[in-house]
């Protein structure tokens, strides 16, 4: 265990594995920051790993891809935001629904476009980039610096939109239309608009997400890859009490345990204990994360409350 | 643009705007099989011959509606009180392996299917619990707790088909070993490969529908749902309510895990599911959440399934144009419901 802990693999391994969870919780806590839950965070991240990764396959350069992915999860947080915002339809429902429809999309376009291979086919992904000096530093070098651009974009999307939610009259109008829309409104911003806004840039960001683990971490696509990131990542936007800061905390700690439960797989503890115990780990964290964090959560006042004008 | 209510919506506003939901999807349809390549005529024709055009095929829709009316009726009674149980597959894992705790030699007939049908009730029941008293004790939300235990279902039946429960004789494969004769739900009608499974799913609707129009519950379950503060402030037992939704709903969606292993299949395998829990929600919304619509909506969404399936073979579009549809049409629909009730006017 204190080996495992030691070593700089492990935490090169953490950074790794926390880097989608990092752009799709931003994302979800940018929608639900503005009241709005999007459930559609998981669908959502499955076309952001295809569409990345089919814009990198038919010739795009990597970040294209990323863009791409982007443009794809706007487009389906479009759809999630004029349905639920203006129309007011249940968050639940509708996420549902565009979680279904943005899978079988993917699914869909997938077979569409290799009808008929058996190994997916591969591209070149993201390749690890070493900070220069920073990397060389003992243990910390290459845990920290020896990364794909992926993962320092990750924490650099983080810190933007903690700047950009806490520091700019965006992020304050953002931030209103979560906890009193009609005091928004009455400073003359469309709630509708900035609520709309906020699902399409929090469903890119989740699409991003997505796109890493086929531009970064596995170079190709699979059915079921995405495997339950997306509602993890909505109970560490919980377990981030809705700030950016503490929700990569949460997603650190969520790598911390799913890194270590692959090697504690390899010991000899591996040998006598089932392999779906370990990967049980990290569900089993997130509930009790969620059982822990939400008696003291500060959840955003209007989260799930359609706003109307002119209605109090 | 704003939304204007409309006070008192004419028939032709309550009928036409739904149907108007499933013709715009039959036009995505057919604009999925141009995209495919495909004449989009041929490919909705074979989708219905694939789904109703035989008895083989009758039957296999029949079938495969089973699980989903089960499925949908667990959404379908927990949506209406407002509690968000996403974990429907979990549940319907629970009463799978129950099915094959009691199914494989531990009791004999006569009682092997009353009680592991009872227990079944009883697990998914008691899965579903945990989040629910999560929820009204410690203010956890439970579409994730619900959601997050879906996956850690898998991983435990996975254990169980590699472990305990793995057929000796299944040539290393992850299965269980088959039910015995005295096990297994009956067919309906000699020759004809329909098992009580459905009959099953038909009187649970059945006895649904009873709960939530004729009884107390019933209406606690309706008053909780449409306002929660109201309920409490009207002195109903609120969280009370939500407990024993929870565990109707859980253990309606244990019966069809249930059902598939003592019914359809025999035994237990990874792949008994094919989202079975998640399509419950689609068939719930697409019921309106009733529970006589539920088996209505299910019988479609099986034929979409079964018939996709077909068509699939035969004119080469890829099946899962029957996910995508299913999708489009539970968006449109509850965007239909809701326009019944407010038009778009400008200004």
């Amino acid at each position: 265990m204190i080996e495992i802990l030691i070593s700089a693999s492990f935490w090169a391994a953490v950074l790794r594995i926390a880097s989608p969870l990092i752009f799709a919780t931003m994302g979800e806590l940018i929608c639900e920051r503005a009241g709005v839950l999007n459930l559609g965070i998981e669908g959502i991240m499955v076309i952001g790993a295809f569409a990345g990764w089919m814009a990198v396959y038919l010739g795009l350069p990597l970040w294209g891809g990323v863009a791409v992915a982007f443009g794809a999860g706007a487009l389906f947080g479009l759809l999630h935001g004029v349905l639920v915002v203006p129309f007011g339809l249940s968050q639940h429902v509708v996420g549902l629904g565009v979680t279904l429809l943005a899978t079988a999309t993917a699914y869909f376009a997938y077979r569409l476009a290799l009808p008929q291979v058996t190994s997916p086919p591969k591209i070149v992904p993201f390749q690890v980039w070493e900070v220069p000096v920073l990397s060389k530093i003992p243990l910390l070098g290459p845990a920290l610096f020896a990364q794909t651009p992926l993962t320092y974009a990750a924490f650099a999307c983080a810190g933007l939109v903690a700047f950009v939610l806490y520091r700019t009259p965006l992020g304050l109008a953002l931030r209103a239309a979560g906890e009193n829309p009609a005091a928004l409104e009455a400073q003359g911003v469309s709630v509708t608009g900035v609520r709309i806004g906020a699902v399409m840039v929090g469903s890119g960001l989740m699409a991003v997400g997505g796109s890493f683990l086929t531009l970064s971490a596995f170079s190709s696509f699979f059915f079921e890859m995405v495997n339950g990131r997306g509602w993890i990542c909505i109970a560490l936007v919980v377990f981030g009490a809705w700030r950016p800061g503490k929700a990569v905390l949460g997603a650190l700690l969520f790598a911390g345990f799913d890194a270590l439960q692959i090697r504690l797989q390899q010991t000899p503890m591996g040998a006598v204990v089932p392999y779906q115990l370990f990967l049980m780990l990290p569900y089993v964290f997130s509930i009790l994360a969620l059982v822990v964090m939400s008696r003291r959560a500060q959840v955003p006042a209007a989260l799930m409350v359609p706003y109307t004008k002119g209605e109090r | 643009m704003r939304l204007e209510p409309v006070a008192n919506p004419t028939l032709l506003r309550q009928l036409g705007l739904p149907a108007l939901a499933l013709g715009a999807t039959v036009l995505v349809a057919m604009a999925l099989a141009l995209l495919a390549g495909a004449d989009p005529l041929a490919v909705l024709g074979q989708i219905v011959t694939g789904a109703v055009g035989s008895r083989f095929a009758l039957l296999e829709t029949l079938n495969r509606a089973t699980p989903l009316i089960f499925t949908g009726l667990a959404v379908a009674v927990a949506f209406r009180a407002r509690l968000w149980n996403i974990g429907a597959e979990a549940q319907l894992y629970a009463g799978a392996i129950i099915a094959v705790l009691l199914g494989t030699g531990a009791l004999g007939a006569p009682f092997v299917l009353p009680v592991s049908a009872a227990v079944a009730l009883l697990a998914g029941a008691m899965l579903l619990l945990v989040p629910v008293l999560l929820k009204v004790r410690l203010g956890v939300d439970e579409v994730v707790t619900t959601l997050l235990l879906n996956f850690i279902m898998a991983l435990f039946v996975s254990y169980l088909l590699e472990g305990p429960l793995k057929d000796p004789m299944g040539m290393g494969w992850p299965k269980s070993a088959a039910l015995i004769p005295e096990a297994r739900l009956p067919r309906i009608i000699d020759g004809l490969r329909l098992h009580w499974g459905f009959g099953l799913a038909l009187i649970s609707a059945g006895i649904v529908w009873v709960i939530q129009s004729r009884t107390t519950l019933g209406f606690e379950m309706r008053a909780v749902g449409a306002n929660i503060r109201a309920a409490r402030f009207a002195g109903m037992p609120v969280n009370a309510v939500l407990v024993k939704t929870a565990l109707l709903s859980g253990g309606l969606a244990a019966l069809a895990g249930w059902s598939e292993v003592a019914g359809a299949k025999g035994h237990l395998s990874l792949d008994l599911s094919p989202g079975f829990g998640y399509t419950g929600i689609i068939v719930a919304m697409l019921a309106l959440l009733h529970p006589l619509g539920v088996v209505v909506t299910a019988l479609f969404v099986a034929g979409v399934f079964v018939g996709a399936d077909a068509m699939s073979r035969a004119a080469g579009v890829p099946t899962y144009i029957a996910d995508m549809l299913l999708a489009v049409a539970l968006l449109f629909m509850v965007l239909a419901i809701a326009l019944t009730k407010v038009r778009v006017v400008r200004g």
